[in-house]
């Protein structure tokens, strides 16, 4: 037995098409049996709600008078894009406020938008026979726009793997706060009822098909940027009007240290047109892994400490070498819900109908890296080898002497072998002076707990390091912990002098 | 009731004297010591005897503030997505059935860690 689009498409208009969410699908296939599911169901709605950061929206403001070409534009000091003419602009989620504080977006100008508010909008221009203005500063809302269309590169991202970290320090990444030594582990994604995870094959999700976006009806347009459904990693390029949008499905959101971003509701409904629909959608939590990756590696290619399932994600509580580690959900599931119940609704009440996909999207593509043509600065470039040192049982005044001679604020401490221990500081000393009672030696005084680099790490994974810990400069370390250079963070300007090594 | 208390430099042994003083057992939730914002401590002591401790405590020259309650949760500003729930040394927070976000301020020692945590400003301190 199949089903064809409009057979779906004539219940859906009379009002008897059976619509169920992604997450009830499972039990109807196990009860009904997978033929039985084909005859009872005619469409299943999907849903997810997270940061998706990879969104923006055109613009167009009208003409003013006189007319004025924009080519720089600020929305509340967020700057959007002043590459088309003339009254045009896109506005990108993660663009920061240039004036307000990190935590304001694009995201949240948009966020304002849909919500009624006024944004200040001033652009500049260079003026031109036909454009004759250079400047413009002016209140507007919504609807004063002529266009405000949703058009978001990379949504919906099929799954995603969970993050960790095994470094000692906390970090605040987009997978939010990754607490040292696997403290805790963070995960995105609304496993069962995902999109694609529905259809992994992109049989029936592709060009022009109807979606929920941002509470809006919108659709598919094809393909989103990154789409690498080869590895389980598809993504979708979406689009609808800001006008129809709502609060409950778009919200801006600020990750700390890492910048504005976009929490988003996309949906997708699926028909249930045959058997192989059936079996997709009777995907359960269960069945979607995902690896667990050590954001505590500054790298491309960070480690993998294990596969996990989105249902031991969603426990709230996941085994990681031995010890639990809770997890923490950064998309909403609850929200991922009301999308998927909203479609549902819908369709139900005749407001949305289905379609096949106009073009289809590659189900076999796999990502590439970027291809990178001059090679990364390391730390060994900029690096000072002369690096005065001293021993951890040399006197406090010993190392006054040094770091007045040395013209430096950082001693590495070595020990009898010659390893670094620790550090002392100007500070260090300045401390002892004034508290003079039994520190004496540089044993007593020194930092322990030391930051270093090596000589091939790339020079702004070190300057990151500088900046996470608030410190000014890090002993180079081999193989043997022995103290070979030190970077200071001064020593980072050699990098734009001219003729120098630029990155 | 919690209290929060600051300390001056080189002070004397405050907590200690007023559990000695008024023989009110105080729990200490929380403690800093920092070599620019001085010292604090957040501590838990019993409802009845909340004003004896933060009067003895004051006249011992400590800065007291009574705390209400712990983190402040704007259910308009939160998503539901629970990116606080595992940040949190003490379980405050957790999911219902339907995956809404149930907060339990009694366990709250005010740390801070869920207000940078979470993405959406929904969690803020009452003062």
């Amino acid at each position: 037995m199949e089903k064809s689009i409009d057979e779906i498409n004539r219940r859906i208009c009379d009002g008897s098409a059976r619509v169920v969410t992604a997450d009830e699908m499972p039990d109807i296939v196990s009860e009904l049996g997978e033929e039985g599911a084909l005859r009872e169901v005619d469409v299943v709605t999907t849903g997810t709600f997270g940061a998706m950061c990879s969104s923006g929206s055109f613009l167009n403001f009208g003409h003013a008078e006189p007319p004025i070409k924009m080519e720089r534009i600020w929305l509340n000091d967020v700057e959007a894009y002043g590459g088309l003419a003339a009254v045009d602009t896109y506005i990108g989620a993660t663009n920061k406020s240039v004036t307000q504080m990190e935590s304001y977006g694009g995201a949240h100008v948009i966020e304002d938008f849909i919500t009624g508010k006024s944004i200040e909008l001033r652009a500049q221009s260079s003026g031109s026979d036909c454009y004759p203005r250079r400047s413009i500063t002016t209140e507007i809302r919504l609807e004063d726009l002529n266009q405000a269309i949703m058009v978001n590169p990379r949504n919906a991202y099929q799954r995603y793997d969970a993050a960790v970290n095994t470094s000692d320090d906390t970090m605040f990444t987009y997978m939010g706060t990754l607490l040292p030594h696997c403290g805790n582990v963070t995960f995105s994604g609304a496993g069962t009822l995902n999109p694609i995870c529905n259809d992994p094959n992109l049989r029936l999700i592709g060009s022009g098909i109807p979606i929920l976006l941002g509470g809006a009806q919108g659709m598919v347009v094809g393909e989103g940027t990154q789409h690498s459904s080869a590895g389980n990693f598809g993504t979708l390029m979406t689009t609808a009007d800001m006008s129809d949008m709502t609060s409950d499905f778009l919200r801006a959101a600020y990750m700390y240290r890492y910048g504005p971003t976009l929490y988003l509701g996309v949906g997708v409904p699926i028909p249930v047109l045959d058997l192989e629909v059936v079996r997709k959608t009777a995907v359960r939590d269960e069945e979607l892994m995902v690896s667990i990756k050590d954001y505590g590696v500054p790298s491309r290619s960070r480690p993998v400490l294990r596969q996990v399932s989105y249902k031991e994600l969603k426990s709230g509580m996941i085994e990681l070498n031995g010890e639990e580690v809770r997890t923490s959900s950064l998309s909403s599931y609850r929200r991922a819900k009301l999308v998927a119940s909203t479609l549902k609704r819908w369709i139900e009440e005749g407001q949305m109908t289905l379609c096949l996909p106009t073009r289809p999207i590659d189900p076999s593509k796999q990502a590439k890296p970027m291809r990178e043509t001059r090679k990364v600065v390391l730390v060994q470039e900029i690096m000072l080898r002369r690096v005065v040192t001293i021993k951890e049982d040399q006197d406090i005044t010993e190392a006054a002497k040094k770091l007045l001679r040395g013209e430096t604020n950082h001693l590495p401490v070595l020990d009898e072998q010659g390893r670094l221990t620790g550090v002392v500081t100007t500070f260090d000393v300045a401390k002892a002076v004034a508290r003079p009672e039994r520190k004496v030696k540089v044993l007593d005084v020194m930092t322990r707990n030391v930051i270093t680099t090596r000589v091939d790490e790339p020079i702004d994974i070190a300057a990151q390091k500088m900046e996470h810990h608030r410190i000014s400069a890090l002993p180079v370390v081999d193989a043997q912990n022995q103290c070979i250079a030190i970077l200071h963070a001064s020593d980072l300007g050699k990098l734009f002098k001219s003729g120098g090594n630029k990155p | 009731m919690k209290l929060l208390v600051r300390l001056i430099h080189d002070s004397k042994p405050i907590i200690a004297q007023v559990v000695r003083d008024t023989g009110v057992l105080i729990n200490v939730d929380r403690a800093r010591s920092d070599a620019h914002e001085g010292e604090e401590a957040l501590v838990d002591v019993p409802d009845e005897s909340c004003m004896l401790v933060s009067e003895r405590m004051r006249s011992l020259g400590a800065e007291v503030s009574i705390l209400e309650e712990g983190i402040r949760h704007d259910e308009d500003e939160c998503v539901d997505c629970g990116a606080c729930i595992s940040v949190c040394p003490k379980e405050v927070f957790s999911f219902d059935d339907d995956w809404k976000l149930q907060v339990m301020t009694k366990r709250c020692i005010l740390c801070g860690r869920c207000i940078q945590s979470c993405p959406h400003a929904a969690l803020s301190l009452n003062n």
